[in-house]
């Protein structure tokens, strides 16, 4: 799982059945000390994030069909958790 | 798998149902010399593992095995506390 923040949200009218109802977010994975690495990346969310919150991303396709509670749905990230606080001890 | 060290946790209050209970521990990957290899991540821990130990983790869907017959949505897991290694 990756920490990251959500940055938007993403509408889609016109999108594969399975999809149907499921809420897509912007995600930006995060370093421990909350500075963006890598691109963004598209998620579903099934704990209700919101924009600006920094949360908890499974990036496994068995895993977010599992979150979104459908078999067999095309998705390959899933909003998990929000978290409330991450501690380290600072070794990387 | 890979050799890990624990180096941290993560709260998360509203988490997915199927994370209920659920320990959530922040990984740095390590090389076979001991040295951090690659990007942190969180794992779920299936054997109680403790910041600061050495461990092996899985990725992927086989990542929910451990937890079985739940099945958590995960795509990383803690499968063993390393208790030493050697490399030739």
């Amino acid at each position: 799982m990756q920490i990251c923040r959500v940055v938007g949200t993403v509408v889609s009218t016109q999108k594969d059945r399975k999809l149907h109802g499921a809420k897509l977010m912007l995600v930006q994975p995060l370093t421990l000390d909350g500075e963006p690495r890598g691109v963004g990346l598209l998620a579903i969310d099934s704990v209700g994030a919101g924009v600006g919150e920094k949360v908890l991303v499974v990036i496994e396709g068995k895993a977010a069909g599992d979150a979104l509670g459908r078999k067999g749905a095309a998705v390959d990230a899933a909003i998990i958790g929000i978290v409330d606080t991450v501690d380290h001890d600072g070794t990387a | 798998m890979q050799l890990a060290r624990v180096i941290g946790a993560v709260v998360a209050t509203i988490k997915d149902v199927n994370l209920a209970g659920a320990t959530l521990l922040v990984l740095q990957p390590l090389s076979a010399s001991g040295e951090p290899a690659g990007r942190t991540l969180v794992a779920l821990d299936s054997v109680g593992a403790g910041v600061g130990e050495n461990v092996f983790f899985v990725r992927g869907r086989e990542a929910a095995f451990p937890f079985y017959p739940a099945e958590p949505p995960t795509d990383a897991a803690i499968v063993g506390i390393v208790d030493h290694w050697s490399t030739e």
